[in-house]
């Protein structure tokens, strides 16, 4: 008796857990999407940096270096992240129908 | 020292390890080993054609003498890299799915296949390219100058060495590049060949870096201070440089002829993108890690006035450190052969596609399909057109005088080629994208290239220095680096910023104001909802084509060995026993692909289109446009409405068939019944007319009774005789009406009393014979034959006890409505459709007639114009005579 009333709600359960997999595979796809124009911006930064009209010093070469390598590697450590999370979740999640959100 | 002979061994070492490596790529590749050739990497590695010569050498000069500047070209392509889902994505996916040999090709086929546009995009490609050729002959040449300089022989010659570098490397890419012909076939030696050089131009780069940077600095926190310490130490930024040149690297990253050549026609796997998306741009981080490292030193080691240029050469070879000068020099090499190769090859597919084939094809026409050897003529046309974009690399270094900073003719060659930006994006995001559109934005951002930027960079020999500074006939406000009076601008700048700005405005208004073709429309769609239906539904009508005209115009193009194999398969598939396949739809868009890898997508169509006479943008491709979802919607209509007309087809046939085999039966019982019918009166006169021969003495009484037998029966085989002979004369034709003039009334008399004369009368027939006082002009008798066939079919079969014949008329505009309805049984329905045919008897066992009755009179209301039917629903069985009430010779 308790068995038999235990079997639906185990069997809903893993479409429960599927949502949510593919709901956080959207996130991520967003999240993939929104990086471009992440990085457009953390790039047009420099232009807020002195230039040569006004009287003022200008940055510091190495300083200069540093920041736009530094996000030029998080660019493509984060592009690198999500290309990875994409694939072992969909992967994972085969009964996702929308499979040309992120090609195999 | 590395004396020149020394260096031209190398190169030539190093050109013949490149062939090995192609060759043993497309030897593996053939025989279906290595995955590897498709593989992420390799693909990752082929992206990084985009560093030439330029990035090689220039980039370090850039770094010299405006800091980090030089990071705009590499940060814009990594942008691009990182938005892959947005835009690459697509663009990949419509070159796949199109066939796309080139970005010429690409932009015609959205555009309604129109080979306008792909000589539009041709032209500018091959100027675009021309600077970005010329840099890598003048870098080239620098870096041999470099090691002529050490060279004892003094042999070396500048001018000279330029054209021999020019011409050297026009002999490597027709050898390299045009070894296949189908330009859309993976070039597995091509691309792993550029995937080598890609390893070792970034393997000198990190070496010449890692020894600058701990040989001879000292180490990062060493570097880092000489860094801060140096002229460049204090970097300002140019904010309009800064953005123009990242947009302007990103733009042309994706429009560049070599670059388009290698991510979208040589990829092999979509996605290869994801791991490029991070791959490329770490490998760009890596080239330009170093740079300005090397720059600061060169600036520190190398004397006033030498060429930051070359800091990658003249550092080491300061140091004494000839080897790894000499890894530098191959990797300077390396950047420029690769780069040389790929748009080679990619601007000779298209110009040998777009402009030569073209005219090839109109000189050709008229001469039956296509004569002579299109293979030969199109190698032909690559072969040489690469040897022309060489000699224009060539002619334009000469005239910029090759001082320039290679960066600074890198630039022009990228404001160049963005031109087609719009009309790329436009394209494959915006369906109202048209042809037009596409022609005025690239004319308006190509000329105000070549206008504000070729020219003036060209110096006084192509434009005039008064031009320069006051403008055409002193129109100050059109002075090319000051259009519209704004001065001050970095010319770069304002060239990217008027001509793509005006190219875009251009191209969106003329494509609002224009009206797009219906194959333009198509083509939108397909391009634009790509992920929705990546199947073209273009069709053919092959009906008219020949196919073995096809056979010998593919053999012309594709080589024999191919093209039979392609339509061997194809028959295979069509599951023919014939040596050639249908000319089906299907089969003619598969050709065209084919061939479109091999000529480009506008001719490959104009060729099937002379053979086949024509493409076919129907209706419903016309619908296909309407409607996203119009392709599913109809191609299941379509079925829907197949499906339908096969049940009516095979219910009609179902019907004929049962009707068949009924009047078959009927016949059959027709003969068994007209020989009973013949037989038993024949058996009575033989019987009778025996005994009056034979037996005597009959009494007259008897010979009267025998002889009236004899004659009833002689009268009952003419009836049948007359009848069937009847039947016979109305069913050919020949039978001559009488006509003449009376009321129906007194037909109706008539018919009624001689059909029941001479029978018990047991019929009552009830008429009203007020409606009855219709003239007729028509063939009376026959009429009347008719009334009394129905009138007596009624007293034999009606079954009612009291058995009742309602005859009523009306007049019905023209024509006379008769109906017979009695009150017995009526016909059972599967026998009515059969009571008018011949034989036909409802109910063998009713023998009365031989079932000509009906038939005879459906024949005679077809001669007198009108018609018999049966009238279902009237109790019991009811006929209905229709006919005109004045019978006219046209009524036949």
């Amino acid at each position: 008796m308790s068995t038999g009333e235990d079997r639906p709600p185990s069997g809903v359960r893993p479409s429960l857990f599927l949502e949510r997999q593919s709901y956080r595979r959207r996130r991520l796809s967003d999240a993939a999407r929104l990086l471009p124009f992440f990085g457009a911006a953390l790039l047009a930064i420099p232009l807020l940096w002195p230039d040569a009209s006004g009287a003022q010093e200008g940055v510091p070469l190495s300083s200069a270096i540093f920041y736009i390598f530094a996000c030029w590697a998080g660019l493509i450590l984060a592009s690198l992240v999500f290309g990875f999370a994409a694939r072992r979740m969909a992967k994972h999640d085969d009964s996702e129908p929308e499979t040309d959100r992120w090609p195999r | 020292m590395a004396t020149l002979n020394v260096l031209i061994l190398v190169c030539l070492a190093y050109v013949v390890l490149l062939f090995g490596v192609a060759f043993a790529a497309d030897r593996m590749a053939a025989a279906g080993r290595g995955a590897w050739l498709r593989s992420p990497l390799i693909y990752t590695l082929s992206l990084s054609i985009y560093c030439t010569a330029w990035t090689f050498y220039g980039a370090v000069g850039n770094a010299a003498r405006s800091g980090l500047e030089f990071v705009t070209i590499y940060l814009g392509p990594t942008l691009v890299m990182v938005s892959w889902w947005w835009g690459l994505r697509k663009l990949v996916r419509v070159g796949r799915s199109q066939r796309v040999t080139s970005i010429a090709d690409l932009i015609s086929s959205r555009y309604g296949k129109s080979n306008t546009l792909a000589i539009c995009v041709t032209i500018l490609a091959v100027l675009g390219g021309t600077p970005y050729i010329a840099l890598q002959l003048q870098s080239i040449t620098l870096s041999f100058s470099i090691f002529a300089e050490a060279d004892p022989s003094g042999l070396y010659r500048e001018g000279s060495s330029v054209f021999w570098v020019a011409a050297g490397l026009a002999v490597f890419a027709i050898l390299f590049g045009t070894r296949n012909l189908d330009a859309n076939e993976r070039h597995h030696g091509v691309v792993t060949a550029i995937a080598l050089e890609s390893v070792v131009k970034l393997f000198a780069l990190l070496a010449v870096g890692a020894f600058v940077v701990w040989g001879v600095a000292g180490g990062v926190g060493p570097m880092m201070d000489r860094i801060d310490a140096s002229e460049i130490g204090q970097w300002h930024v140019d904010a309009g440089r800064w953005t123009t040149f990242i947009f302007l690297s990103a733009a042309a990253f994706i429009c560049l002829p070599r670059m388009f050549q290698v991510m979208v026609v040589e990829n092999a796997d979509e996605g290869h993108l994801r791991t490029a998306a991070w791959a490329f741009p770490l490998y760009l981080l890596l080239m330009s890690l170093f740079v300005v490292p090397i720059a600061v030193v060169g600036l520190d080691l190398m004397p006033e006035g030498s060429n930051p240029d070359l800091f990658v050469l003249t550092v080491p070879l300061s140091q004494g450190n000839d080897w790894l000068a000499m890894l530098s020099f191959i990797g300077g090499f390396s950047s420029a052969t690769s780069m040389v190769i790929v748009t080679a090859m990619a601007l000779s597919t298209m110009v040998s596609n777009h402009l030569v084939m073209p005219i090839w094809l109109s000189t050709q026409e008229g001469s039956g399909s296509v004569s002579g050897d299109v293979r030969n003529v199109v190698l032909m046309a690559r072969r040489v057109s690469i040897a022309v974009i060489m000699a224009l690399g060539f002619f334009y270094y000469r005239l910029s005088g090759g001082g320039a900073a290679l960066a600074s003719i890198g630039l022009v060659a990228f404001a160049g080629i963005s031109q087609i930006l719009p009309a790329l994006v436009g394209g494959l995001f915006w369906r109202g994208a048209t042809r037009t559109g596409a022609l005025v934005g690239l004319t308006v951002g190509f000329l105000l290239w070549i206008y504000t930027l070729l020219l003036p960079g060209m110096g006084g020999t192509l434009i005039s220095d008064s031009v320069l500074q006051n403008g055409p006939f002193a129109w100050g406000w059109l002075r090319p680096q000051a259009l519209f009076g704004i001065e001050g601008m970095d010319p770069m700048v304002h060239t990217v910023m008027w001509s793509l700005s005006l190219n875009t405005v251009a191209f969106c208004v003329a494509s609002l104001l224009s009206f797009p073709s219906p194959l333009e429309r198509l083509q939108g769609a397909q391009f634009v909802n790509v992920f929705d239906h990546s199947v073209a539904p273009r069709g053919w009508t092959g009906s008219v084509a020949q196919s073995e005209d096809l056979m010998i115009m593919t053999q012309r193009i594709l080589g024999a060995g191919p093209a039979q194999d392609f339509f061997q398969a194809e028959v295979e598939q069509q599951g023919g026993r014939s040596n050639l396949p249908e000319p089906t739809p299907a089969f003619l868009e598969r050709l065209e692909r084919e061939l479109s890898g091999s000529v480009g997508a506008a001719t490959a169509h104009a060729m099937i289109g002379q053979i086949v006479g024509g493409s076919s943008v129907s209706v419903e491709d016309l619908l296909a446009v309407a409607d996203e979802s119009a392709q599913m919607l109809e191609y299941s209509s379509q079925l829907e409405v197949k499906s339908a007309e096969l049940s009516r087809t095979a219910r009609q046939l179902r019907e004929a068939n049962t009707k068949l085999t009924q009047i078959s039966e009927q016949k059959d019982s027709f003969l068994s019944q007209v020989s009973h019918e013949l037989r038993t009166p024949m058996t009575s006169i033989r019987a009778f007319s025996e005994i009056m021969r034979d037996t005597d003495g009959l009494s007259a009484e008897e010979q009267t009774r025998y002889a009236a037998i004899i004659h009833d029966e002689a009268l009952r085989l003419t009836r049948l005789l007359d009848d069937l002979l009847d039947l016979s004369v109305l069913e050919s034709g020949q039978v001559s009406l009488n006509v003449g003039g009376d009321t129906l009334r007194s037909v109706l008399d008539r018919a009624v009393s001689s059909a029941l004369a001479g029978t018990g009368q047991t019929l009552t027939v009830r008429r009203s014979k007020a409606s009855e006082r219709i003239p007729l002009q028509t063939d009376l008798d026959r009429l009347g034959q008719v009334f009394i066939n129905l009138i007596s079919n009624a007293q034999k079969y009606c079954d009612a006890e009291e058995p009742e014949l309602t005859i009523s008329a009306h007049d019905v505009g023209g024509q006379v409505v008769i109906d017979f309805a009695d009150n017995g049984s009526g016909i059972p329905p599967e026998a009515r459709s059969m009571v008018f045919e011949k034989f036909a008897r409802v109910g063998v066992d009713k023998a009365g007639g031989a079932g000509l009755g009906l038939a005879i009179c459906r024949e005679i209301m077809q001669r007198l114009g009108g018609e018999i039917t049966y009238l279902p629903g009237q109790g019991g069985a009811a006929f209905r005579v229709r006919l005109p009430l004045a019978y006219r010779q046209a009524a036949q």
